[in-house]
């Protein structure tokens, strides 16, 4: 029966969504670390999303929902502060902050939250509809 | 006239079916709202129950498919995905509109139920023929 389906579907929605909420959070509470070398600095993490697709000849064509092929990080520059005091600061007195921009993740987590409750939108309806096919006929 | 429930429920069945597979593509297009370089899909709902009638009418043989690697044509006219026309396709490629999809889905909802209500009201005429309307 095909309306199961749409509960995977719609749980990979989720998961996917709440993944990436995860990385918001995450980018949101490292925005202000520092370290001594640009390597070491935090780098704004990103999911990968990409759809899944299903074999040819295994029933509907359509999709099997949304799948998080990795977690990406940002190649944006990393900017460097002049702080002699920091105990973090290398020898000519600078720390390498994240290059996390806090608005951009501000409008990740609000469609990020959107988009899952679209999801759960989704699986609300078709619990609703299981429910009215069961009770055909009354 | 011979009560069988394929011809008491009419293309009631059929629909419901759609309906359903319609609703399970919609879904996916949901799921993907934010995937880079999808393209939303949609069911040709008119065409393919068009198809379905007239392929019970003209009475063909169905092609044989025993093995599970075989393709069989009937299930995939059924399954034709058309691609839905962008009104305002985003920078990364997608083609979701998500008010697009929820008012579709909406929509696709309220017929499957119309489907459903026309399958109960059958059955309470043939329940009504059966007990004389005492029941």
């Amino acid at each position: 029966m095909s309306l199961f389906s749409i509960f995977n579907v719609a749980g990979s929605g989720m998961a996917a969504q709440s993944l990436r909420l995860n990385t918001v959070a995450s980018n949101l509470a490292n925005a202000d670390s520092v370290a001594s070398t640009p390597e070491a600095a935090y780098r704004a993490r990103e999911p990968l999303f990409a759809a899944v697709q299903k074999q040819l000849g295994s029933g509907n064509a359509a999709g099997e929902g949304v799948q998080v092929l990795g977690v990406t990080e940002s190649q944006a520059a990393i900017p460097s502060r002049y702080e002699p005091g920091n105990p973090l600061a290398d020898a000519d007195g600078y720390v390498y902050s994240s290059n996390v921009n806090p608005v951009d993740e501000l409008v990740n987590m609000i469609s990020a939250s959107r988009s899952y409750q679209n999801n759960v939108e989704v699986m609300n309806s078709t619990r609703q509809l299981m429910q009215k096919t069961l009770d055909l006929g009354k | 006239m011979s009560l069988t429930p394929d011809n008491l429920f009419g293309m009631h069945t059929q629909a419901l079916d759609l309906w359903q597979r319609r609703s399970e593509v919609l879904a996916n297009n949901l799921a993907n709202a934010d995937t880079p370089n999808y393209l939303a899909r949609d069911i040709d709902f008119r065409k393919i129950l068009s198809d379905a009638g007239a392929g019970a009418e003209s009475q063909g043989l169905p092609l044989s498919t025993p093995s599970p690697g075989q393709i069989d044509p009937l299930a995939q006219s059924v399954q034709q995905l058309a691609y839905r026309n962008p009104t305002q396709p985003s920078m990364d490629g997608n083609t979701v509109d998500e008010q697009v999809e929820q008012a579709n889905f909406a929509a696709n909802g309220v017929h499957y139920q119309a489907s459903l209500s026309f399958i109960t009201a059958q059955i309470h005429m043939l329940r009504t023929a059966i007990t004389g309307g005492q029941g």
